[in-house]
């Protein structure tokens, strides 16, 4: 686009650029751009791997509208998102906030906060499921100092799926707080010191001066994070199963027991296409917003 | 006077949240070191004990008679080099011609790119299984290998690399009778380097901790990455806690090694992640 001008005039590479793309873009059609179409193929078929495929039409999603799972799934889905991006977006950028200054210890801090992203789920998934043990855990002997005597948390059904968006919540916290980092070091110090000499406190240079300008990095992390955890799987899969009962149980853990235990693969992919378009919806109404909020400011 | 004192209060309320923070960060880390170093007993005792009454290291020789570690381990080696070196390869050659070469097409095939960095994961994984099972490649470690051998992000990441560097050098190196491939090895490569080194580290920790993936694709033990080895001894030995935590320290070791050695770079990883521009 840049240089469409200049095109014209310089020669035309056609015949290199396909040679150095091909390895890419066999790879790019095959695993993705023909999965996709697949994908939404299947999902008007019932297919269970054994038999040949039937078309059924939109039975599938026909039947999906009417599953009481589907809602249930979706719903805990939306908990989860409710519970975690919030509350997960406040302490990163807390974090963020405190690290951006001349403070002993930065890179300590820093690391410390961002281990947990760079931990396998599974090693997480372990370790929290010991720090949630009711009887021998952890936390519920830091709330036993208190005299609260802490639930069964993974095992019970009202806290389950509360317990996963915390793990959630620890895990991602760091890296949001990395990418708020920079949203920070890119605001110009100059900013600052014309509000300093207007005598703004600092929380007003916080509100009048730091969000504000941090919009673009806030609505990045914002749909990073929905997305992010409307694909929340690992945790579920490892901590508990889904369960006790459908409790916590989310969109991608019914679609991967549709699809790879009860091999009702053409209701899984249209429930991966529900995913897909609950994602789109999020994502499209975020890009509207986020335009709204720059006229404004 | 007053000012210092205020900016020292600040300092200590800084200190405070960054403390608190980091020790819930951390603490989870540490119990699982401590209670990898406890006997079984210990660690079904209440209170808990920061410490059991000796060093119990026998929980980490355990490992090797329920764990296939090792094998686990290259399994994982394998299939991360590969994966880093095809995907950095892949994406860093068609970064580069999509932003430095010119043919009919380009920026509707690079949007295409674009486009699909939105799609669930999910919504590709269904019909890539059914595709590695039509080739026979389910259980084996292609099935991980192949796929991520091209990535639409590492391909945008190299793309915007690779439209900073200014166009006279690509064009002097034209007129000097290079064509495209030698000026990508000899000119752009080298000038990539960081951005190259930024997509290793992302790619390998993503290949790494991939639990989802193998967990489709391998039913055979032999065949196990090292999440899904950990995962299948959760659920096989799920009461003993010491040696499961013993396996889990070990795992979590090289990528925290990786991390130590090359903190700044992960650091930059992640915030080239949020440039999406």
């Amino acid at each position: 686009m840049r240089g469409s001008k200049k095109a014209g005039k310089l020669k035309d590479d056609s015949r290199w650029a396909w040679l150095m793309l091909a390895p890419n873009i066999i790879g790019f059609f095959m695993f993705m751009l023909v999965p996709v179409v697949a994908t939404f193929v299947i999902s008007f078929f019932k297919y269970d791997m054994l038999t040949p495929p039937k078309f059924i039409g939109l039975t599938n999603y026909i039947t999906m509208f009417h599953d009481p799972i589907v809602w249930q799934v979706t719903r805990n889905t939306l908990i989860y998102t409710l519970i975690t991006v919030p509350v997960g977006m406040a302490i990163s950028l807390v974090l963020a906030v405190m690290l951006d200054q001349k403070i002993a210890f930065r890179r300590f801090y820093r690391a410390a906060f961002f281990l947990p992203s760079i931990t396998s789920m599974v090693v997480v998934a372990i370790v929290w499921q010991w720090l949630y043990n009711p009887e021998f855990g952890l936390i519920n002997y830091f709330l036993s100092l208190f005299g609260i005597k802490g639930p069964k948390w993974l095992l019970n059904a009202h806290t389950s799926l509360l317990s996963l968006a915390i793990v959630g919540i620890w895990k991602n916290a760091g890296y949001n707080m990395i990418i708020f980092l920079s949203g920070l070091q890119g605001i110009s110090t100059s900013y600052y010191e014309a509000a300093k000499l207007d005598g703004a406190g600092t929380w007003q240079q916080f509100r009048y001066i730091t969000l504000p300008l941090l919009t673009p990095t806030t609505f990045f992390i914002f749909v990073m994070a929905v997305i992010g955890s409307f694909q929340v799987f690992d945790q579920v899969m490892l901590m508990t199963e889904g369960g006790p009962g459908r409790s916590s149980s989310v969109l991608v853990h019914y679609l991967y027991q549709n699809a790879f235990q009860y091999f009702k693969l053409g209701y899984a992919c249209a429930i991966a296409y529900l995913l897909f378009f609950i994602i789109m919806a999020i994502t499209i109404f975020n890009m509207r917003m986020e335009k709204k909020m720059r006229d404004v400011y | 006077m007053g000012k210092n004192k205020k900016y020292l209060a600040v300092q200590i309320i800084a200190h405070v949240i960054l403390i608190i923070g980091a020790f819930t960060m951390l603490v989870p880390f540490f119990w699982m070191l401590s209670s990898s170093l406890k006997s079984l007993g210990e660690v079904f005792v209440f209170p808990p004990k920061l410490f059991g009454e000796r060093l119990v290291w026998e929980n980490y020789t355990h490992i090797s008679g329920r764990f296939n570690y090792f094998n686990y381990f290259m399994n994982s080696v394998k299939v991360s080099v590969w994966v880093v070196f095809f995907q950095v390869m892949t994406s860093a050659s068609a970064g580069f011609v999509f932003a430095k070469l010119n043919f009919p097409g380009r920026d509707k095939i690079f949007l295409l790119y674009l486009g699909t960095m939105m799609i669930p994961f999910h919504v590709t994984v269904i019909t890539n299984y059914l595709q590695m099972s039509r080739y026979g490649l389910v259980n084996t470690l292609w099935s991980l290998m192949l796929p991520a051998s091209v990535s639409a992000f590492g391909t945008f990441l190299m793309r915007q690399f690779f439209i900073t560097v200014p166009s006279e050098l690509i064009d002097a190196a034209k007129i000097d009778g290079c064509n495209p491939l030698m000026i990508f090895f000899r000119i752009a490569l080298p000038l990539a380097k960081s951005t190259i080194a930024t997509l290793c580290i992302f790619c390998f920790m993503n290949v790494w901790n991939d639990y989802f993936t193998p967990l489709i694709y391998l039913n055979n033990d032999r065949k196990y990455t090292l999440p899904l080895g950990l995962a299948r001894m959760k659920g096989m030995y799920s009461t003993d806690w010491p040696v499961l935590m013993a396996a889990s320290v070990i795992a979590v070791l090289p990528v925290l090694i990786a991390f130590l050695f090359a903190q700044d770079a992960f650091v930059k990883g992640v915030m080239m992640s949020g440039l999406k521009d």
